[in-house]
């Protein structure tokens, strides 16, 4: 049958999928330890990260909006390829086997799809929680604003210690950082064969760096919801402070931050 | 030895199958998997039913004739051995074994055990042919081949084309397949002329023919009688890379 070309890519080679899968994956493995890292601010106090959600805010909109959108292009690539991948490795198989033993293939192999959709639900809520901050409005009120060196910035050490304290947001979190775990532990090695980039010495090299990449990033991630909820990052705002943000925020206009 | 088969009948490609429990008895535990099912089918014959079809041809491991998924297991449970090579002897006296033909959307069952594997000798066409001269044997030293050059092109050319790496794939991908005969032809150098076209070609027929996609489970890898690594999907994938950007700037024909 000669593939017709489509909107769902059945004319797409097939290593060709696998490329865009392995290249955007490479930009997302990288933003996240990116992210991590800039995550672990908490720990240095809220200034730290109010400092460095600030910086990022304040950086040229076009950069700004250059590296969002790149993402974004990565991200809806991503997904793009993972349905046509999975829809035509369905296709492959119509009568699947009554039995059907697994000799080698790990569990995070094998559940890609399923870490996978998880994680773009857990981005999705994300996105709408801590950037567009729409599912707890509150967010977007002027107590979530505090003075740093004379500016008024965003108060993100409050919001993420506020978030944390809901055992719900708390679990999910946890859970997809758990999802994200697994998907890397595959993979973080996957691209580099995907690319072509392995051979039978460095394989099993790249087989534990995954996994190992899966957990820092797991850890790096969770310490914080763990450091809300164990108060050792305790909330910030005293009630003295309060008093004085709402006599000193007064004027200013949020929207224009 | 006694076994408590299940074995998928389906008279022909157009039925719908299903599978059917048979109780064998007094097996000699150095019989092979498939003398085993000599026995079955003498015993079926015997009682004026129909035997059960399956593929074989050397019993030797070479031909890569023989299939079947044993126990959920291409080839069943040995490493690295092919259906005619298993024997009785890695079974329980007792254990229920059930048999399926391979499965994958490109190797359609024509009867019982016995699939359509023709979509491999598609792929190979489409790989075209290689630059040597046809006529007396060649001069032993006028190509030289490097020792490990040599060695993995033999590597690679132990790939008998059973099918079992599509038929253990989850997504019933023939990457491990077409791989092998990627590594064995573009290694050495009468292969070389042809690398490229001979690459994307066999990629394109692959596609077209319905296999899924690799998603570097390594499954393949496990089950394939001939032990045929993951490796030479890696280098698959990199030198499709390059032979579609040469494609793309000066057209590999
Ligand atoms: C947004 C939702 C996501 C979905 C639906 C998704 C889905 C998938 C699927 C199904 C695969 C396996 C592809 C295959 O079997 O060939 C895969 C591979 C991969 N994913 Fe994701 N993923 C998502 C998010 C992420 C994130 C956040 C990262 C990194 C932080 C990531 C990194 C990768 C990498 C590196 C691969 C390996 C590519 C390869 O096999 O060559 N993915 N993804
Ligand atoms: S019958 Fe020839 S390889 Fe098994």
């Amino acid at each position: 049958m000669a593939a017709p070309c489509n909107l769902s890519g059945s004319c797409i080679p097939s290593l060709f999928k696998k490329y865009l899968m392995a290249l955007t994956g490479f930009v997302m493995v990288g933003f996240v330890l990116v992210h991590m890292m800039g995550n672990l601010q908490m720990f240095r106090g809220p200034d730290a990260i109010n400092q460095y959600a600030h910086f990022l805010k304040t950086l040229p909109g076009a950069l700004l909006w250059g590296m969002r959108g790149f993402l974004i292009v990565a991200i809806g690539v991503h997904v793009w390829m993972a349905i046509l991948l999975t829809k035509e490795n369905r296709a492959a198989r119509p009568q699947g086997y009554l039995k059907q033993a697994v000799v080698r293939a790990t569990w995070a192999s094998r559940t890609m799809g399923l870490s996978g959709s998880l994680l773009l639900f857990f981005i999705v809520f994300h996105v709408l929680h801590f950037t567009t901050r729409v599912i707890f409005p509150e967010y977007q009120m002027e107590d979530y604003y505090t003075i740093l060196e004379g500016d008024v910035v965003f108060n993100v050490y409050q919001m993420v210690v506020d978030s944390f304290s809901k055992p719900w947001v708390t679990g999910f979190y946890l859970f997809a950082m758990g999802a994200l775990c697994l998907h890397l532990s595959h993979a973080v090695w996957s691209m580099f064969q995907t690319l072509g980039w392995t051979n039978k010495r460095t394989r099993p090299m790249l087989k534990g760096l995954a996994r190992v990449y899966g957990w820092v990033i797991f850890i790096g991630f969770v310490v914080v919801p763990l450091g809300v909820i164990s108060r050792i990052l305790p909330p910030m705002m005293g009630d003295e402070e309060v008093i004085i943000l709402s006599i000193e925020a007064e004027p200013f206009d949020s929207e224009s931050l | 030895m006694k076994l408590f088969l299940k074995i998928w009948r389906q008279p022909n490609a157009a039925a719908v199958g299903a599978f059917e429990d048979y109780v064998l008895d007094n097996i000699s535990p150095d019989a092979s998997f498939l003398e085993m099912l000599d026995q079955l089918n003498e015993q079926l014959i015997t009682q004026g039913k129909e035997g059960v079809a399956f593929d074989h041809d050397c019993r030797e491991g070479i031909c890569g004739m023989c299939s079947l998924t044993i126990n959920g297991i291409a080839h069943g449970p040995r490493r690295a051995t092919t259906t005619c090579q298993l024997h009785m002897r890695h079974f329980r006296d007792g254990e229920t074994v059930t048999i399926e033909p391979f499965r994958a959307r490109p190797f359609p069952v024509l009867r019982d055990l016995v699939v359509d594997r023709s979509a491999f000798d598609k792929i190979i066409q489409s790989g075209g042919f290689i630059s040597v001269r046809t006529g007396s044997a060649p001069e032993a030293n006028q190509t030289l081949v490097a020792k490990p050059d040599a060695d993995r092109a033999m590597d690679a050319a132990e790939c008998i084309g059973c099918g079992a790496c599509v038929a253990a794939c989850k997504n019933a991908s023939a990457m491990l397949f077409v791989s092998a005969k990627i590594v064995h032809l573009n290694t050495l150098p009468q292969g070389a002329p042809e690398k490229n076209r001979r690459l994307l070609n066999m990629v394109k027929t692959m596609d077209e023919a319905g296999f899924g996609n690799c998603s570097n489970y390594g499954e393949c890898e496990a089950v394939c009688p001939k032990g045929i690594p993951l490796d030479f999907i890696g280098q698959l994938n990199r030198e499709w890379a390059v032979a579609k950007m040469k494609d793309i700037v000066s057209g590999v024909e």
